[in-house]
């Protein structure tokens, strides 16, 4: 059992756990996730490690409310358990001093770009910091950001904040050098950013998030193409060259289980309603 | 001179163990075969000759006293039996259903030369269910002797070598990657051959002998093996299993509807996908599945295909001759509506305009000469080819040995084309103190060969740990 300490909202059905997990918060590293399973009866979900603390024994992670399993765990608080995490999986990023780093984090995987911003920093980079959001309700840790970046550029789909759209990356691009380039966020994203940082030979790390049930390298369910070869995204990435990578490939193969998920997530919901509220899923220490 | 007493009559054909029909079982994840009763096991067993030098003893790779547990049935000494089996084999429950008896004991047994050999796998599943319905007897463990131990990966071999090391004496912690322990028998092999409440009985009792059992570790990323070794462990057992699936190759094989074995199996077995929703864990399954190879763990997947309502087919390039599943299997899946379709194999998929698998092109095979594994080799014939409308794909072409342990193990010599830990014949590595056992080593075997070699592997290390001041 896994205890939750904290529960924090960031914003409209956007949450971060910290979790009781001492020998993960021993080993962890920027750029690598974890499973959870929250119930007897429920799925392996992977989220990416958002911060760490060896002393205090535990890991934050943050997650949006898509599906059942998201769902049900935005109904959990503080003193609640997860039946398990499993973690830290997935290759650590490569960190070191590269120069100069553009650090893109889009949506809820903007709480997982922070521990990179942060390790990029301790290695001794200078780092320009981009958070996307859908629009300004959905803007959160903009001030970490300040803190931990050199400068931070916001940008929103809609405009109601900062930039309207990533176009802007295209002109920052024409007037300063950067070394690399690493993007968490939205697959469409990922492969926005990819597009823009190719004409200037950037190296450019992106974070796959394809469907995953073990994580460890057993069923090959997050099988992705990169540079024309399968990759399993769990043991070779989740980081992998964002010029070489079948985005195509990725969107269909997310989609996978749709039916399925929203049939799930539908009959769920149905169910809460008609119990007054959520009791599912919910294990005490 | 003395009168010699008539012999009783030796019956030829043994007992016969009751099954779920066909039509039945294949709407259900229930046991297939029920198991004998104490009057159908008590007949069996006075079949059995109780020989001086028993050639089934020989023929079991853990050696159990075969005909020693025989006779505790005739004469109703089921704890006893049980015991007795239980000196050399921790899962009874799991051999007794899922050992390949017809190859290994069985096939030595002196009946089989004038009728049907006595059927040891029944008997040993009806003492370790006798047992698990009376409660179990806990042996007593050796006096501690003060060495901590490591075992990694809580399948046949893991679980083995950790009964065996406690019981002489040694702290056990077990760390399993999953988030439930068990290895193939959890995730792999499906509940109506082996009940997963099975399972958890028998990791119950090594756990009531005192193993600390850790659950979603996965050595290599949470801690690696010399780490472990750092930290206080005077030696460790890898039994991580071949759970790396493989792929062909072919085009349009990340398609939807395409599953590995393996990604099919964890999502049925481990997660009880059979059960969505009520189980969270969603498995998408169309009409026409295809199940491509022949092994043991193809069937299982046709067997599981056929039970969520799908017509099945499987491909096979070569012969009927030739499948390497077991004969009991064949006929199960037969008898439950599965088609076979011989000597062919796919060169491509193509899709529907959402990336769904519609259509599978395939060549037709033809047997040439032996290959190095002694079987006729497939030929492809030139211009046979043909298209087969499927919606799901199974490849059930084999899995190779879980990696990460031999990629974040420095100096832990493995073999680089098999990636198999390579091992002496007591499981020792080449590294002090790390012995290693199961499929990781062998590359894909079975139950009681992963049990064999973490009871050989358990007595080197027990040796080397009381060598070590
Ligand atoms: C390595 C890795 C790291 C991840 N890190 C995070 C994270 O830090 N925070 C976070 O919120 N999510 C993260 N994800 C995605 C997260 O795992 C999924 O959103 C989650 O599994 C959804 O579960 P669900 O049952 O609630 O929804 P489901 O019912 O499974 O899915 C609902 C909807 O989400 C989509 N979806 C399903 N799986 C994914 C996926 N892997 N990526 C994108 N969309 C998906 C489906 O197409 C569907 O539209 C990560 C995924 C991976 C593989
Ligand atoms: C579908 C299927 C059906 C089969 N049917 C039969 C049958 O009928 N009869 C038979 O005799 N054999 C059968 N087999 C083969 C048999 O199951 C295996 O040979 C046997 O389970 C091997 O045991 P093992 O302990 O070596 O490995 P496994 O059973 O694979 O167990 C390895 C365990 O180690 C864990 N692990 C892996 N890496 C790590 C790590 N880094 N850290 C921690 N834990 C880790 C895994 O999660 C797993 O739980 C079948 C196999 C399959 C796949
Ligand atoms: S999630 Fe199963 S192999 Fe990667």
């Amino acid at each position: 059992m896994y205890k939750i300490v904290s529960k924090t909202s960031l914003a409209h059905k956007e949450t971060l756990f910290e979790v009781e997990a001492p020998d993960i918060a021993a080993k962890a590293k920027a750029g690598q996730f974890v499973i959870v399973v929250p119930h007897e009866k429920g799925e392996r979900v992977p989220l990416t490690i958002c911060s760490y603390d060896v002393d205090k024994g535990t890991v934050s992670f943050a997650f949006h409310e898509v599906g059942k399993t998201t769902k049900q765990m935005g109904c959990l608080n503080e003193g609640d358990c997860l039946l398990n995490v499993t973690g830290p999986l997935g290759n650590p990023s490569e960190v070191e001093k590269f120069g100069k780093v553009l650090c893109v984090g889009g949506s809820i995987m903007i709480a997982p770009a922070l521990l990179q911003v942060k390790a990029m920093k301790e290695a001794g980079n200078h780092v320009t910091t981009v958070l996307g959001c859908r629009s300004k309700d959905f803007l959160f840790m903009a001030d970490e950001a300040k803190a931990l970046s050199d400068k931070v550029y916001v940008a929103s789909d809609d405009g109601s904040i900062g930039y309207k759209g990533l176009d802007f990356l295209k002109d920052l691009l024409k007037t300063e050098k950067f070394d690399r380039c690493v993007v968490l966020g939205p697959v469409v994203m990922m492969r926005d950013v990819s597009e823009i940082t190719k004409p200037y030979g950037i190296p450019t790390i992106i974070t796959v998030t394809p469907i995953m049930v073990d994580g460890m390298g057993m069923c090959g369910v997050c099988r992705v193409t990169v540079g024309g070869q399968m990759k399993f995204g769990c043991i070779d990435g989740p980081e992998f060259d964002g010029h070489q990578v079948d985005f195509d490939e990725l969107v269909q193969r997310q989609r996978l289980m749709l039916p399925e998920e929203r049939l799930s997530s539908m009959l769920w919901e149905m169910h809460k309603e008609h119990e007054g509220g959520c009791k599912c899923g919910r294990n005490k220490a | 001179m003395a009168e010699t007493k008539p012999k009783p009559k030796i019956k030829k054909e043994a007992i016969e163990m009751p099954k779920q029909e066909p039509k039945v079982r294949v709407k259900n994840f229930n046991e297939v075969a029920l198991g004998y009763s104490e009057e159908q096991a008590l007949e069996e067993a006075t079949r059995c000759l109780q020989c001086v030098k028993p050639q089934c003893v020989a023929g079991c790779p853990v050696e159990v006293p075969i005909p020693e547990f025989i006779k505790c049935i005739k004469e109703k000494k089921y704890a006893e039996g049980i015991a007795t089996i239980k000196s050399k084999n921790a899962l009874p429950a799991v051999c007794g259903r899922v050992c390949p008896q017809e190859e290994q004991c069985q096939v030595k047994c002196v009946l089989g030369k004038i009728g049907e050999p006595v059927s040891i796998g029944r008997l040993e599943r009806y003492l370790a269910d006798w047992e698990r319905d009376h409660g179990f007897q806990l042996p007593e463990n050796a006096k501690p002797t003060g060495k901590k131990v490591a075992v990694v990966g809580a399948g046949p071999a893991g679980l083995t070598a950790a009964a065996d090391l406690i019981k002489l004496g040694h702290e056990v912690t077990m760390f399993e990657a999953l988030h439930l322990p068990g290895g193939v028998l959890i995730y792999g092999i499906p509940e109506f051959r082996l009940p997963k409440a099975i399972v958890r009985n028998e990791v119950a009792y090594i756990q009531k002998l005192g193993v600390d059992l850790r659950l979603g570790n996965l050595v290599g990323r949470i801690h690696t093996i010399p780490e472990l070794m750092k930290s206080g462990y005077d030696a460790v057992f890898i039994g991580s299993g071949a759970g790396l699936p493989q792929f062909m190759g072919l085009p349009g094989e990340n398609l939807g509807g395409i599953y590995s074995a393996n990604e099919f199996l964890i999502r049925v077995n481990l997660m009880k996908g059979y059960a969505f929703p009520e189980y969270d864990t969603p498995l998408r399954l169309g009409k026409h599945v295809v199940v491509i190879g022949g092994g043991n763990v193809a069937m299982d997947c046709a067997r599981c295909s056929m039970r969520l309502g799908a017509d099945v087919c499987l491909l096979y390039r070569r012969s009927r001759e030739e499948l390497p599943a077991r004969q009991e299997e064949i006929e199960n899946a037969e008898e439950e509506g599965l088609v076979c379709k011989f000597l062919a194999a796919p060169l491509k998929f193509t899709g529907d305009e959402k990336g769904w698998v519609k259509a599978m092109e395939c060549q037709a095979m033809e047997l040439g000469p032996p290959d190095a594994s002694g079987r006729r080799r497939p030929v492809p014939i030139k211009g046979s080819e043909f298209t087969m409308e499927v919606d799901t794909v199974i490849i059930a072409i084999g899995q190779t040995p879980n990696p990460i342990i031999q990629r974040t193990t420095e100096g832990l010599v493995a073999d680089p084309r098999r990636g198999t830990i390579t091992v002496d014949e007591n499981g020792k590595t080449s590294l002090e103190g790390v012995y290693a056992g199961g499929d990781v080593a062998t590359g894909a075997a079975t139950v009681i060969s992963a049990m064999g070699m973490g009871k050989k592997a358990a007595k080197a290390m027990h040796e080397y740990l009381m060598s070590k001041k």
